[in-house]
């Protein structure tokens, strides 16, 4: 890479982000590993060229990772230094002009998430809740002992964009828009008086831990990762856990790069219904992305790279002799799920794996 | 129309014993549970699900056969009275609503799949088959055939929608559904059998070619007689189907982008649409692309041409979108867009239009809409290899509400008009559409339609105030 004149650390430009962002460039200049994009597994770089890359970004310049950044949020996690990487790009493709999606996607993409169907109906709580958030259509997945009294939000799909979290719009280089749409979510989530919100989706869980800390949103309530309320729930029936004997692939969503401290709830959770979880290449903080992000960039061979990453994931599944694969984020099913089972693995939602293993059939488990 | 001095005028006249004397000869021909004078039973087939004014028959009549058909008929015929035939009523313009009373004959008890050719790829069914019963019949039991299946609700039945000149999902490969009969039996307004087709000299239902063209059933939205049976054209159903989504931001892109695409000769449908609700959909053109392979390999082989060589220019520029490919076709998958305004109710205008007049159908009809404070759906679908579209402007209403209905018609006359203007032709038009088209219409076409159809219906009994040359 070469280096660009100016580039020091006495010139600080774009420094306006960076205050907003709660972005730390002294992190980035002390930092030893470069892990953000050494660690990426769709980068092909050197740690002299991270740094180099990182400061450019940082001082507002232009990139090639601005451009070739698959949008994996996995940065997030690899950044030793708790900086925000991922969200630093997102910002300067925004302000560059750089999207890594055609116009027609984002503006498809921005349209989606705007309720037209009437204002929800407000119910205080004064208790848990769990936030179906924009998959109010996955409501038959709720059933059960596992969910037994609790209280649930978004509920119906019609109105289901009123608890959206936005998040998705990192995909699209608009974060000016998660930012003008969120605090009108938080604050339609808080009027159901909640004592936390358990977020169905690995990406509200992202946004109220992560994402709005780093660019100084409030959140008033308590945020629940499912995976960690799962892991509750089936200690609370221990004794009705019957093991499932299956071996087991997980789908790790990009979103969850954001809560890497929540992933070990994967693992806990199949000991304790007596799943195996598979050897595998790709998995944890090594997983491929499902790659939907990826199929619609910009950048020439999207499409095919996007078949290439699904293959390469699926085939190491297969290969470390998963029976099951699990998902907790719906589009990764949506994108993965046809894939796997062409392979004879049994797409399935984590939801669904633990009431198999306290004896109850989840709908379509034969 | 001369109805005055028959037994049904005189019936109403007289205090209704004649209307009992009709009633009894029906009963008596097809049995007395297959046919109704009860004005409950009346007021269901007094409308449609568009907006048609409604209008109430005298009887409804639900006949099992072909000769069941030819004795209401004779007896129609001798009687001077209006008969309506009716598929599955989904037509929303309005063509099967009594509008001068009379008979309404509900097909749907002729749902015989007669026969399945699988080598020769034909079906022939009776006339009250509907889209639903032969796409399962077929998934069921040939799984390598399917039929080109339109974007009404499964209901829609296979005749009553090449009497309107349909359109389905294999029409961008093998053009409009009319086109795919391969035979017809017909029974006339005078009570005759007739068959037209290789069926007409007993050598099967396999073409409709090469004996001399009787064009006269096909698009005449019943009103020269009743088709009873017909053979359609069955293609290769392939192993893998789905749905391709390709977005653009600018309607003018659609011609070339459609263009492109048929000249691949990869696709199955393609339908562009664009609509107010839900907001994704709004100010962009969506053009979804089906495509069909035997084996993983063929589908990349077609996705790789479709998406990376031929529009791939666009994606790099910014300027479209490759959205994903869904496997397994919903079908059917146009008729969507009736609960997008509360009430559910909806009826859109038609047309057959030049692919290249796309980017006005769009903004114009976006204008009439808006206009008339109804949320904008138009859908374009793809007829032949870019031969023509059927363009289609779709206007929601409460079906609680008069108002909105009211609102509804206006915009649909006026859509009707622009159609026109913008050089297409009305598809299945309703009286209004009808009466626009008859006032263009060749005097010399318009005299010999006259003369076929005094000739073969000399009372008016079929489907009047529909296309009324004569």
């Amino acid at each position: 890479m070469s280096g660009i004149v100016g580039l020091d650390r006495t010139i600080v430009e774009g420094g306006d982000i960076l205050s907003a962002l709660n972005f730390d460039i002294e992190k980035c200049l002390s930092c030893e590993t470069q892990a953000c994009f050494t660690q990426c597994q769709y980068l092909e770089i050197d740690k002299a060229s991270a740094k180099e890359e990182i400061l450019k970004i940082a001082r507002g310049y232009d990139s090639f990772v601005l451009h070739e950044c698959v949008t994996c949020y996995a940065c997030e996690e690899y950044c030793p230094m708790g900086n925000h990487p991922f969200y630093l790009i997102v910002e300067r493709q925004e302000a560059l002009n750089i999207p890594p999606v055609p116009r027609p996607l984002i503006q498809r993409a921005v349209n989606l998430g705007v309720p037209f169907r009437g204002d929800p109906e407000i119910a205080e709580v004064h208790g848990p809740v769990l936030n179906m958030a924009a998959f109010s259509d996955l409501m038959g997945l709720i059933q059960g002992r596992l969910f037994k009294g609790l209280a649930v939000i978004s509920k119906d799909d019609r109105k289901m964009f009123h608890y959206f979290c936005q998040l998705m719009y990192l995909h699209y280089a608009r974060s000016s828009v998660i930012k003008e749409r969120l605090p009108g979510i938080i604050n339609t989530i808080n009027k159901h008086k909640p004592t936390e919100v358990i977020c169905f989706h690995d990406e509200c869980y992202g946004t109220y831990t992560s994402y709005c800390p780093a660019v100084g949103i409030d959140v008033p309530f308590r945020p629940v990762h499912f995976f960690e309320f799962l892991h509750r729930q089936l200690t609370e029936l221990k004794e009705a856990i019957r093991p499932v004997n299956l071996k087991v692939a997980y789908q790790r969503p990009c979103s969850s790069r954001l809560s890497p401290d929540k992933h070990h709830f994967v693992r806990d959770i199949f000991d304790l219904i007596g799943a195996r979880y598979v050897e595998r290449e790709y998995t944890d903080e090594n997983a491929l992305c499902c790659a939907g992000a990826i199929q619609g960039q910009r950048r020439e061979g999207s499409r095919k790279r996007a078949i290439e990453i699904q293959r390469k994931n699926v085939e190491d599944m297969k290969k470390a002799g998963a029976e099951v694969c699990i998902f907790n984020c719906p589009a990764c099913l949506q994108t993965l799920g046809p894939l796997v089972s062409a392979e004879g693995i049994k797409p399935m939602y984590m939801s669904d794996i633990c009431r198999l293993a306290i004896g109850e059939k989840p709908a379509g488990w034969r | 129309m001369i109805f005055a001095g028959s037994p049904l005028v005189r019936s109403l006249r007289d205090g209704g014993d004649c209307v009992d004397s009709i009633y009894q000869e029906l009963a008596k021909l097809v049995g007395k549970e297959y046919v109704s004078n009860q004005p409950e039973e009346l007021y269901i087939y007094s409308f449609d699900l568009g907006t048609a004014e409604s209008c109430r028959p005298q009887y409804v009549v639900s006949p099992r056969t072909t000769e069941h058909i030819q004795d209401i008929l004779f007896l129609a015929n001798r009687e001077k009275i209006p008969v309506v035939p009716l598929g599955g009523g989904l037509s929303l313009a309005g063509l099967a609503v009594p509008l001068k009373g009379g008979i309404l004959l509900d097909l749907k008890r002729m749902d015989s799949i007669i026969d399945v050719n699988e080598k020769a790829r034909y079906a022939v069914v009776e006339c009250g088959v509907s889209q639903g019963q032969l796409t399962s019949y077929l998934e069921k039991y040939y799984p390598r055939l399917t039929h080109s299946e339109p974007g009404a609700p499964p209901a829609a039945t296979i005749a009553g929608n090449v009497m309107i000149h349909g359109q389905g999902d294999l029409a961008q490969p093998y053009g409009f559904n009319s086109d795919l009969v391969n035979g017809l039996e017909v029974v006339l307004p005078t009570g005759e059998v007739c068959h037209f087709g290789s069926i007409a000299i007993g050598a099967g239902w396999f073409t409709n070619h090469p004996l001399p063209e009787v064009g006269i059933f096909l698009g005449w939205c019943g009103t020269t007689g009743i088709i009873t049976k017909l053979s359609i054209r069955l293609f290769p159903a392939k192993r893998i189907r789905g749905v391709g989504t390709f977005v653009l931001e600018n309607e003018d892109f659609v011609p070339e982008v459609v263009y492109k695409l048929t000249h691949t000769q990869m696709a199955e449908d393609i339908v562009a649409f664009s609509s107010a609700i839900p907001p994704f959909a709004s100010d962009l053109q969506q053009i979804t692309v089906n495509i069909a392979a035997d084996s993983e390999r063929e589908l990349e082989f077609k996705q790789e041409i479709l998406w990376d060589d031929t529009l791939g220019e666009y994606i790099h520029r910014g300027e479209g979108a490759y959205l994903g490919f869904v496997r397994d076709l919903k079908r059917p998958q146009i008729s969507k867009t009736s609960d997008y305004k509360k009430g559910g109710g909806f009826e859109y205008v038609g047309s057959i239009m030049p692919i290249e007049r796309y980017p006005e159908c769009y903004r114009k009809g976006r204008e009439i809409s808006e206009r008339h404070g109804i949320p904008y759906t138009v859908t374009g679908r793809c007829v032949g290899a870019g031969h023509s579209m059927m363009f289609a402007w779709t206007y929601a209403f409460n079906r609680a509400d008069p108002e909105t209905i009211i609102q509804a018609r206006r915009a649909l006359h006026e859509t009707d008009d622009l159609v026109l203007q913008l050089g297409g032709v009305i598809w299945k038009p309703g009286t209004y559409g009808q009466k626009l088209i008859l006032e263009r219409l060749d005097p010399g076409t318009r005299e010999l339609m006259g003369k076929i159809k005094k000739l073969i219906d000399p009372n008016g009994i079929m489907n009047p105030g529909n296309w009324e040359v004569a």
